[in-house]
C-alpha cells in the first residue's frame, strides 16, 4: 500500500509546517531587552524621530543594513558601552573595545560617525525605539505588506485560516482513506462469497468505463467549460497587464548603477533626486549634480583612467547637451502624482514602491503603478498624523474609531484626489 | 495570449534603431518642448488610451511594443529652478495704455499664467481679459524669429550696420510710437535721437485720449492726464466713458468703483452711478441710471448739466441749445448735494466737452479731492495734432527716415491709408514690431523687439509710483529687447539693463529707507514696483481759460435736433485696441453685453430694427452697408437693447489683415471710418454717417442668445439701496415646499442623506454687487484649466467650452403674464451680471445620474468629473439645472481642425502655456469647473508639508485671484474665521454640509429646487430711489 502511505503522510507534513509557521510566530515576539530601557509612548516617539534623523541611513531594527540590525541591542550590550558608541564610535574602536573593533572589522570598516550632540536622556529614548518601536512598519518592510498588518493590529490572523485549513483537508483525506478501506475491504469479502450472481459480482468488480465518460455530454460539457473559462480568465489576466510595465528594466544612456551609489556607496536618495521632498517629481539628477562627487571620482575603486560611463557625464556637461534617460516609472497622463505627498507627508520610504533599489544593478519598476495597487495602498495605510497639525482636526474627529486613521478616512479614494 | 510579463517591454532597439521613433516619444520636462516642426510633439493622452483601452486588438498591439519615453534633465539645474514646483516673478504689463502690476507664474522656466499683484498700490491685484490672456501671445507663432530686412530674413549685425548708418545720413527722422511710459526707455530713445542728429518723437495711442491733455493744456495750462479716484465719489456721472471697460485705466477705476458700491447691514452706503451714452457700454451696464442719448447731443448734455450746476453756484451759465435729457436735473441735483465727493467724467475726445467738464468738476470742487493734478498718471500721451502733422508730412515725402517703435498706424490709425503709402516715400524706414503686422511688413528693416515676458522695462504709470518688468523666460526666438536696438544704433554698448538700473539709481539716491542699490534693487524687483515715500502735495490749479469759447464751439458742432444716423466707435474688453487680436482666447471671449464672440457688428437699436424689418433669431441676422467719412464697409447687424435711437455701435480692433492667423479676416476694421480731420480722432461720428441693410444674412455667434430672466427671481435676485436699508434681505425670493399641509423650507426636504465635510468645505460667495461683468475671471479660468478654443462655428453650435461664463440679464418691460413679452429686453433695459460655474451643490443632480460614477462628491465639498471614467452620456448636462457641464464633442487638441483656433493644444509653441497640473481633456468626456482642485491640492500640500494648517487666502482660484472688484470670494466654510464665512456669516464650526448662513442678502440660485450648491450669490443692490424700484 504505497500509495496509501504517500497520502497519509501528506497531510502530517501540512501539520508540521503548521507546527513550525507557529512557533516560528511566537518566537518571532520572544525577545529581552534591558528593562533600564523605557517603554513608554513618549519615549518612543521621541526616540523614532531621532532614529529617523540621525541612524535611519545605515541602521535598520530588525534587519542588517550598512551597520547591524539594532532591536535587542541593549539586551546584548551594557548600556554604557551603547552610550559611548553612539556618541563616539571610533573612540570606543581606538580604546582597544574587543567588541567595537570586531564589529567594526565585520562591516567592512565602515565609519560611524560621531553623534556627540545626542544627550544621555536622548539615547534612552533611542534606545527605546529601537526595542519597542516601529514594529508595525518592519514588518510590512520584511514581508509582502497585507498580512503583516492583519497580523500586528489584530483580527483573525491570515496564519490560523490555514492552519485551519489544513486540519480540515487533513480530516477529509482520512475520511477518504478509511472509506476507501472499507470499500476494499468489502470488496474482498464479497468476493470470497460463493453464493454471489453473477450479476452481483460484475457489480462488485465494476471498472470504470473511461472511453464512455470521455463521450458523455456532461464531460464534454464541464471540458468545454473548463478551458473557455481558462481561456476568458486568461485573457482577461492579460488586458488587465496592457500597459503595467512591472518589471520594465530598460537599458539606460549610462549604466548607472543604483546598487553602487546608494547600496554600496550609501549615497541618500534625496541627495540627487532633489525634488522628492518638495515636488511633484523627484527629478533625475542633472549632470552638474552628478559633477559633485565625480569632479574627483574618475573610476571604480583600484581602477585606472576614467571609466568610459562616467565620461558620459563629462561629455554632456562639455558639450551641453542633456542625457537622455529611459522613463522607467510611466505614470499615465491622467493621474497626478506628487512625490512630496507621500515622502515628506506621509514619510513613505523609497523602497515601499520603487522595491529594493539598493540592490538594483539596473532599475526596474518594482511595483504594478496600477489605480488598484495605489488604492490598496491608500486602504492600509495609516496616515503620519503624529506632530502635523495639519491632522488635528481629522484625529480629534476620528478618535472615537478603533481602527487607525487610514489615507481612504479622509478622501483618499476620491477621484479628484488623483484625476483632474 | 503571449507570454508577456517582462519581454515585450525590452525592445530597447526602438531606442537605438529608429530615431524618429525616440523623437516622437513624450518628455517628462517640458523646457526641452520641440519648438520648430510640425511633426513633433509626442503621443498624446488619447493615444495612450487607445493604447491602454480594453480591446483585443489594443492587447495585441501592446504586446508588441509600447512607447519608450524619456526622462531629460537640465545639464545644469538653476539652483531655484525645480520641476514641477513653480516660480514667480513680479512684473508688469503695459499695452494700449493699459497698465497692470503682475507676478508671472513659471514652471521650468516658462510662463504659464499671469495674476495680479496683489502688493500694487495702483491695480491691487486687479487684472483684465487682456492682461490674463497676454501670456498666449508670447507663444504666438506668428512673432518673428529674427531680424527682418526687405521682407527676408536676416541677421542682427547687417541690421546694425545698415539701420544706424541710414538713420544717421536720413534728414528729418521721425520715431513713430504709442505712450512710452518707460522714463529709461524715453532715455533710450532721446540717445538714439541725438546719436541721429535730432529725431521727433510722436506719440499717438489708438484709442486716444487727447482730448483730455488738450483741455487740460488749455484750461489749466498743463497737458496732463489727472489722477482719478472713483472710490471716493458718492455721486459719479459718466458721459460715455466707459472707465469700466476701456477708459484710461479700467482696472484700476474697476477696482475704487466697486470698493465705493460694496454694502453690508452696518454700512448700507454705495455711490450712485448716472451714465448718459449711445453705446451700452459695460459702465453703463453697471450705471443705476443710464440714459441713452445721441453722440450728437452729448456735448449739449454736458452743457446743460454745467448750466444746471452754474445755477446752483450762482456762476454764469453759458448759451446752449435746449436738451431733453432724462435723469439730468436728478444728476446736478446730486451733484451739488454731494460737491467735492463726486466725479463727473466724459469719454469724449473733443477738447471743447472735456473743457466744461473741467469746468463742471470746477463748480463741484472735485479737484484735490476725486481728481487729482498732484500724481498726474501718464498712460497715455498720444498727441493727435502731431501725428496728423505726422502723416502729412510723411504723405508728402519730408519724412526722411521713420522708426516705428512697437506700434501699428497703418492699421490702427484713420490715416492708415496715408501712412501705408507714404512708408516708401521714407529713405530709411525701421519697425521694432514683433511680428510682420500691418505696418512692420511695409518698412524696410524689422528689428523684432522682446515680447514684454521676455524683457526688463520700467514704467511709471503716476507721479511717484514706479514699476519694473523683468523677464519670465529667456527670449524664446532670435528678438532683441527694441532698447537695447536703440542704444545699439546710437553707438552705445551699455546693455539696457545696466542703463535700466542707471536710471534707477537716480530713484535710489533720492530715498533713505534702504543704504545699498542692491538690496534697493533686489526689493523693488521682488515688488515689482516702488513708490516714492510719502504723500505728495496737492497742485491747485486755478483756470486759464473761460468755458464760454468752449460752450460756443460745442453749440456749433453738435446739435439737439439731429436725425441722421450716428455711428459711435467703441472698444471690446477681450480685443481692445486690435493689437491681441492674434489671441485665440481674447477672440473667443464673450462680450460681456452682446455675449459675442469672433466677430465686430453694428449695433443697432430695437427701433431701427423694427422700422427696418430686420429680425434676429439665434443670432442669424443681415449684413449692412455702413457708410462713414466716404468709405463704406459691409457689416453684420446686431440689435442691442440700450442703444440710443439714431445711433450704432461698432467696435475697433477687428479686420486685421496682417495680424496673424486667428486675427486676419475676422470682422472690419473700423479704425479707417474715423475722422481725424479736426485735429483729434473722433469717434463719435455724426455727420454723413448712412446704413442700409445689404439683404445678405449673416450667423453671429453669440454664447447667451436668451437675454431676460423671465421675471424668475429665483435667479436674479435684486432691490434697490432705499429698500435695503429698510430690510437687508430685500429682493430675496424665499421658496416654500407644501409638505404634509404646511410651508417649508426646501432644504427640510431632501432625498439626500447628506454629506459630512470632517476637514475642508470649500466655497464661493460672489456679490453681485461687486461683480461689473469685465470677463477677466473667464480668461484667467481657461488660462488656468486649458480650456479649450472651439471657434465660431462651434459657438454658433453652442459647443463653446468656457467652465466659467458670465450671464448678463437685461430687464423687460412686459407684465409678468405676457410671456412673449417678457423674453423682449427694454428698451434701456437694466443690465445684471451672473458669474455662473458649476454650483458644487451638496445634492448633486449630476452625480445621481452618471452610469459609471465618473462625476462623484468629494469629502471637501466639491463635485468632481473624472474624465478617465467618463463615457460620455451626457445624462449629467442634461441634469444640471445650471446648465455649466461641457461636452468635448470634438478632440480639440492635436487636430489640424482645430489647430487654427485652438492654437495652445495644437502647436508645439502654444502648448508651452498649458498648465501642467491639469489633464487636457479628450474627446467625448464631460468637464466643467473643478473649483480649481489643482490649486486646492497644491495648497493642502504646502500646509501639511510645514505641519500646520491651511491659512484662509493661501488657496485661492482662479476666477477669485483675477477679479478686479474681489467680487468673488473663496474659502473654507468650516473656517469660522475665513473671508468667505465671514462674508456670508457663518458662524458655527460644524463639519455638516448645510451650513447656516446667515448673511440676509445671501442666496443659492434656484434655491427651490434643493440641489444646495456650495456657491452662493448675494443680491444685487442698485443705488435707486424707492419709487422707480
Amino acid at each position: 500500500m504505497s500509495i496509501k502511505r504517500s497520502l497519509l503522510s501528506v497531510p502530517f507534513r501540512f501539520c508540521n509546517m503548521a507546527l513550525i509557521i507557529s512557533f516560528l510566530l511566537l518566537g518571532f515576539n520572544a525577545f529581552a531587552a534591558d528593562p533600564g530601557v523605557s517603554d513608554s509612548e513618549d519615549a518612543i516617539k521621541a526616540g523614532e524621530s531621532l532614529f529617523n534623523a540621525n541612524c535611519k541611513t545605515c541602521h535598520k531594527l530588525d534587519s542588517k543594513f550598512t551597520g547591524p540590525a539594532l532591536r535587542g541591542v541593549s539586551d546584548r550590550r551594557e548600556l554604557t558601552w551603547i552610550q559611548a558608541f553612539i556618541k563616539n564610535s571610533q573612540q570606543v574602536i581606538q580604546q582597544g573595545d574587543a567588541t567595537a573593533t570586531a564589529l567594526f572589522a565585520e562591516y567592512n570598516n565602515t565609519v560611524m560617525p560621531a553623534h556627540q550632540f545626542l544627550s544621555d536622556e536622548d539615547v534612552m529614548s533611542l534606545l527605546s525605539y529601537i526595542e519597542y518601536g516601529g514594529k508595525a512598519e518592519a514588518t510590512p518592510a520584511a514581508g509582502d505588506g497585507a498580512a503583516g498588518q492583519g497580523a500586528a493590529t489584530g483580527g483573525v490572523p491570515g496564519e490560523y485560516l490555514t492552519i485551519i485549513l489544513a486540519v480540515l483537508v487533513v480530516v477529509l483525506l482520512l475520511i477518504l482513506i478509511v472509506l476507501g478501506l472499507i470499500v476494499s475491504v468489502l470488496t474482498k469479502y464479497l468476493n470470497k462469497q460463493d453464493d454471489l450472481e453473477e450479476d452481483d459480482k460484475q457489480f462488485i468488480n465494476q471498472r470504470t468505463d473511461f472511453k464512455k465518460v470521455f463521450k458523455s455530454d456532461a464531460f464534454i460539457i464541464i471540458i468545454t467549460a473548463i478551458v473557455v473559462a481558462l481561456v476568458a480568465k486568461t485573457a482577461i489576466d492579460g488586458l488587465y497587464t496592457v500597459g503595467v510595465q512591472q518589471g520594465y528594466a530598460p537599458t539606460q544612456p549610462i549604466a548607472f548603477s543604483h546598487e553602487l551609489h546608494a547600496g554600496d556607496k550609501e549615497i541618500p536618495c534625496q541627495y540627487c533626486h532633489t525634488g522628492v521632498e518638495i515636488g511633484r517629481s523627484a527629478n533625475i539628477p542633472s549632470p552638474n549634480i552628478c559633477m559633485n562627487c565625480h569632479m574627483h571620482v574618475q573610476n571604480l575603486e583600484g581602477k585606472e583612467g576614467v571609466s568610459p560611463e562616467i565620461q558620459k557625464i563629462y561629455d554632456a556637461v562639455d558639450n551641453n547637451t542633456p542625457i537622455e534617460w529611459v522613463r522607467v516609472h510611466n505614470l499615465p497622463d491622467l493621474a497626478y502624482f506628487n512625490h512630496s505627498q507621500h515622502v515628506k507627508v506621509g514619510g513613505i520610504e523609497c523602497q515601499t514602491c520603487h522595491g529594493p533599489i539598493e540592490e538594483m544593478e539596473v532599475v526596474r519598476q518594482h511595483s504594478a503603478l496600477t489605480m488598484g495597487w495605489c488604492i490598496d495602498c491608500h486602504r492600509q495605510t495609516d496616515i503620519k498624523t503624529a506632530g502635523n497639525e495639519y491632522y488635528d482636526k481629522l484625529v480629534q474627529l476620528h478618535s472615537e474609531s478603533k481602527d487607525a486613521l487610514k489615507v481612504k478616512d479622509i478622501g483618499g479614494l476620491e477621484c479628484a484626489k488623483c484625476h483632474y | 495570449m503571449k507570454e508577456n510579463k517582462k519581454t515585450y517591454w525590452k525592445g530597447l532597439e526602438q531606442l537605438t534603431n529608429d530615431p524618429e521613433f525616440v523623437k516622437n516619444a513624450d518628455r517628462e520636462f517640458p523646457e526641452y518642448l520641440p519648438i520648430a516642426g510640425q511633426e513633433e510633439g509626442g503621443a498624446s493622452r488619447r493615444d495612450f488610451l487607445k493604447l491602454m483601452g480594453f480591446s483585443l486588438a489594443a492587447a495585441s498591439l501592446a504586446a508588441c511594443e509600447a512607447p519608450i519615453r524619456k526622462a531629460i534633465p537640465y545639464v545644469n539645474k538653476p539652483v531655484d529652478v525645480n520641476p514641477s514646483v513653480p516660480n514667480y516673478y513680479a512684473s508688469t504689463f503695459y499695452a494700449g495704455g493699459e497698465y497692470a502690476s503682475v507676478v508671472i507664474k513659471t514652471r521650468e522656466g516658462r510662463p504659464i499664467k499671469v495674476d495680479g499683484n496683489k502688493l500694487s498700490p495702483i491695480t491691487k491685484g486687479g487684472t483684465s481679459s487682456i492682461v490674463e490672456a497676454s501670456v498666449l501671445s508670447l507663444y504666438d507663432k506668428n512673432r518673428l524669429a529674427g531680424p527682418h530686412k526687405a521682407g527676408q530674413p536676416s541677421d542682427w549685425a547687417t541690421i546694425d550696420k545698415e539701420v544706424s548708418a541710414k538713420l544717421k545720413t536720413a534728414s528729418n527722422v521721425k520715431i513713430v510710437t504709442n505712450t512710452i511710459m518707460s522714463p529709461s526707455s524715453e532715455k533710450a530713445l532721446a540717445k538714439l535721437a541725438e546719436a541721429i542728429g535730432g529725431a521727433e518723437v510722436v506719440t499717438y495711442d489708438a484709442t486716444s485720449t487727447y482730448g483730455i491733455l488738450k483741455a487740460n493744456e488749455t484750461y489749466y495750462g498743463t497737458g496732463v492726464l489727472p489722477n482719478y479716484s472713483f472710490d471716493k465719489a458718492k455721486v459719479i456721472v459718466s458721459f460715455a466713458a466707459d472707465f469700466i471697460g476701456s477708459w484710461i485705466s479700467p482696472i484700476e477705476f474697476s477696482k475704487q468703483y466697486a470698493q465705493g458700491r460694496k454694502i453690508s447691514k452696518e454700512n448700507p452706503n454705495m455711490s450712485r452711478h448716472f451714465q448718459f451714452e449711445s453705446n451700452l457700454s459695460l459702465t453703463g451696464a453697471n450705471a443705476d441710471y443710464r440714459t441713452p442719448i445721441r453722440a450728437s447731443q452729448s456735448g449739449l448734455a454736458v452743457l446743460a448739466l454745467y448750466n444746471l450746476l452754474a445755477k446752483k453756484a450762482g456762476a454764469s451759465t453759458v448759451k446752449a441749445a435746449a436738451v431733453e435729457v432724462a435723469h439730468l436735473d436728478q444728476a446736478a441735483n446730486e451733484l451739488w448735494a454731494n460737491k467735492g465727493k463726486s466725479l463727473v467724467v466724459s469719454g469724449s475726445n473733443d477738447p471743447n466737452v472735456q473743457i466744461v467738464i473741467n469746468a463742471i468738476n470746477e463748480l463741484l470742487s472735485n479737484h484735490n479731492a476725486t481728481i487729482s493734478f498732484a500724481k498726474t498718471v501718464n498712460y497715455k500721451k498720444g498727441n493727435d495734432a502731431s501725428m496728423n502733422k505726422f502723416v502729412a508730412d510723411l504723405a508728402a515725402g519730408r519724412v526722411g527716415g521713420v522708426l516705428f517703435y512697437n506700434c501699428n498706424p497703418v492699421y490702427d490709425h484713420p490715416q492708415g491709408e496715408a501712412i501705408a503709402q507714404g512708408i516708401a516715400k521714407a529713405k530709411v524706414s525701421v519697425a521694432t514690431n514683433g511680428s510682420l503686422d500691418e505696418t512692420a511688413s511695409l518698412v524696410q528693416y524689422v528689428a523684432p523687439d522682446h515680447h514684454y515676458l521676455e524683457s526688463w522695462n520700467d514704467f511709471n504709470p503716476k507721479v511717484g509710483e514706479y514699476s519694473l518688468s523683468q523677464p519670465g523666460i529667456s527670449p524664446l526666438f532670435d528678438t532683441r529687447q527694441a532698447q537695447d536696438s536703440f542704444l545699439t544704433w546710437a553707438g552705445d554698448s551699455t546693455s539696457y539693463y545696466d542703463f535700466l538700473q542707471s536710471t534707477w539709481k537716480d530713484l535710489f539716491a533720492g530715498q533713505s529707507a534702504i543704504s545699498s542699490f542692491q538690496e534697493f534693487w533686489d526689493q523693488s524687483l521682488y515688488n515689482g514696483f516702488y513708490s516714492v515715500a510719502g504723500e505728495i502735495s496737492d497742485v491747485s490749479l486755478t483756470p486759464v481759460s473761460e468755458v464760454s469759447s468752449a460752450a460756443a464751439a460745442i453749440a456749433k458742432t453738435y446739435s439737439a435736433s439731429n436725425t441722421a444716423p450716428e455711428l459711435i466707435m467703441y472698444q471690446k474688453l477681450g480685443i481692445g485696441d486690435g493689437r491681441f487680436a492674434n489671441n485665440p482666447w481674447l477672440q473667443e471671449m464673450s462680450d460681456p453685453i452682446s455675449k459675442t464672440t469672433w466677430d465686430n457688428y453694428l449695433t443697432v437699436s430695437q427701433k431701427w430694427a423694427s422700422d427696418n424689418g430686420l429680425n434676429i433669431v439665434e443670432g442669424k441676422t443681415l449684413k449692412a452697408k455702413i457708410t462713414a467719412n466716404g468709405k463704406s464697409l459691409i457689416v453684420p447687424v446686431l440689435i442691442q437693447p440700450g442703444q440710443a435711437d439714431g445711433t450704432i455701435g461698432l467696435a475697433i480692433g477687428y479686420g486685421r489683415t496682417k495680424g496673424g492667423r486667428v486675427a486676419n479676416g475676422i470682422g472690419v476694421n473700423a479704425y479707417q471710418l474715423l475722422d481725424s480731420s479736426k485735429g483729434y480722432v473722433n469717434f463719435d461720428i455724426t455727420t454723413g454717417v448712412s446704413i442700409e441693410l445689404t439683404g445678405d444674412s449673416y450667423k453671429i455667434a453669440q454664447t447667451q442668445t436668451h437675454h431676460t430672466y423671465m421675471d424668475r427671481g429665483n435667479v436674479i435676485q435684486e432691490s434697490t439701496l432705499a429698500e435695503y436699508k429698510e430690510n437687508p434681505s430685500a429682493g430675496r425670493e424665499h421658496p416654500m415646499i407644501y409638505k404634509d399641509g404646511e410651508f417649508v423650507k426646501p432644504s427640510k426636504i431632501s432625498l439626500w442623506n447628506g454629506h459630512k465635510y470632517s476637514q475642508h468645505h470649500w466655497g464661493l460667495a460672489i456679490d453681485m454687487n461687486s461683480c461689473v461683468g469685465c470677463g477677466a475671471c473667464t480668461i484667467a479660468c481657461q488660462v488656468e484649466n486649458n480650456v479649450a478654443v472651439v471657434g465660431k462655428e462651434e459657438v454658433l453650435n453652442r459647443r463653446e467650452m468656457a467652465w466659467i461664463r458670465i450671464d448678463r440679464y437685461y430687464s423687460s418691460d412686459a407684465d409678468t403674464d405676457d410671456l412673449e413679452g417678457l423674453e423682449k429686453a427694454s428698451d434701456n433695459p437694466e443690465v445684471t451680471f451672473q458669474p455662473m460655474m458649476c454650483q458644487h451643490c451638496n445634492n448633486a443632480p449630476c452625480e445621481t445620474v452618471c452610469p459609471v460614477a465618473a462625476t462623484t462628491h468629494s469629502s471637501e465639498g466639491l463635485n468632481q468629473m473624472t474624465y478617465n471614467r467618463c463615457i460620455g452620456t451626457r445624462y449629467c448636462a442634461n441634469n444640471c439645472p445650471y446648465k455649466v457641464r461641457r461636452f468635448n464633442w470634438f478632440k480639440y487638441h492635436d487636430n489640424k481642425d482645430f489647430a487654427k483656433v485652438n492654437v495652445a493644444q495644437n502647436d508645439d509653441l502654444g502648448k508651452m502655456v498649458l498648465n501642467p497640473d491639469v489633464t487636457v481633456r479628450a474627446r467625448g468626456v464631460m468637464e466643467k469647473c473643478s473649483l480649481c482642485v489643482q490649486r486646492i491640492q497644491a495648497g493642502k500640500l504646502a500646509a501639511k508639508r510645514e505641519k500646520r494648517k491651511v491659512q484662509d487666502g493661501e488657496i485661492n482660484v482662479a476666477c477669485a485671484v483675477a477679479c478686479p472688484t474681489d467680487a468673488l470670494v473663496f474659502g473654507d466654510l468650516n473656517d469660522a474665521n475665513s473671508q468667505v464665512s465671514k462674508m456670508l456669516k457663518i458662524e458655527e464650526n460644524s463639519t455638516s454640509a448645510l451650513k447656516e448662513v446667515n448673511e440676509e442678502r445671501a442666496y443659492h440660485v434656484l434655491e427651490e429646487i434643493n440641489v444646495s450648491p456650495n456657491i452662493w450669490y448675494m443680491t444685487k443692490i442698485r443705488n435707486k430711489d424707492k419709487k422707480e424700484a
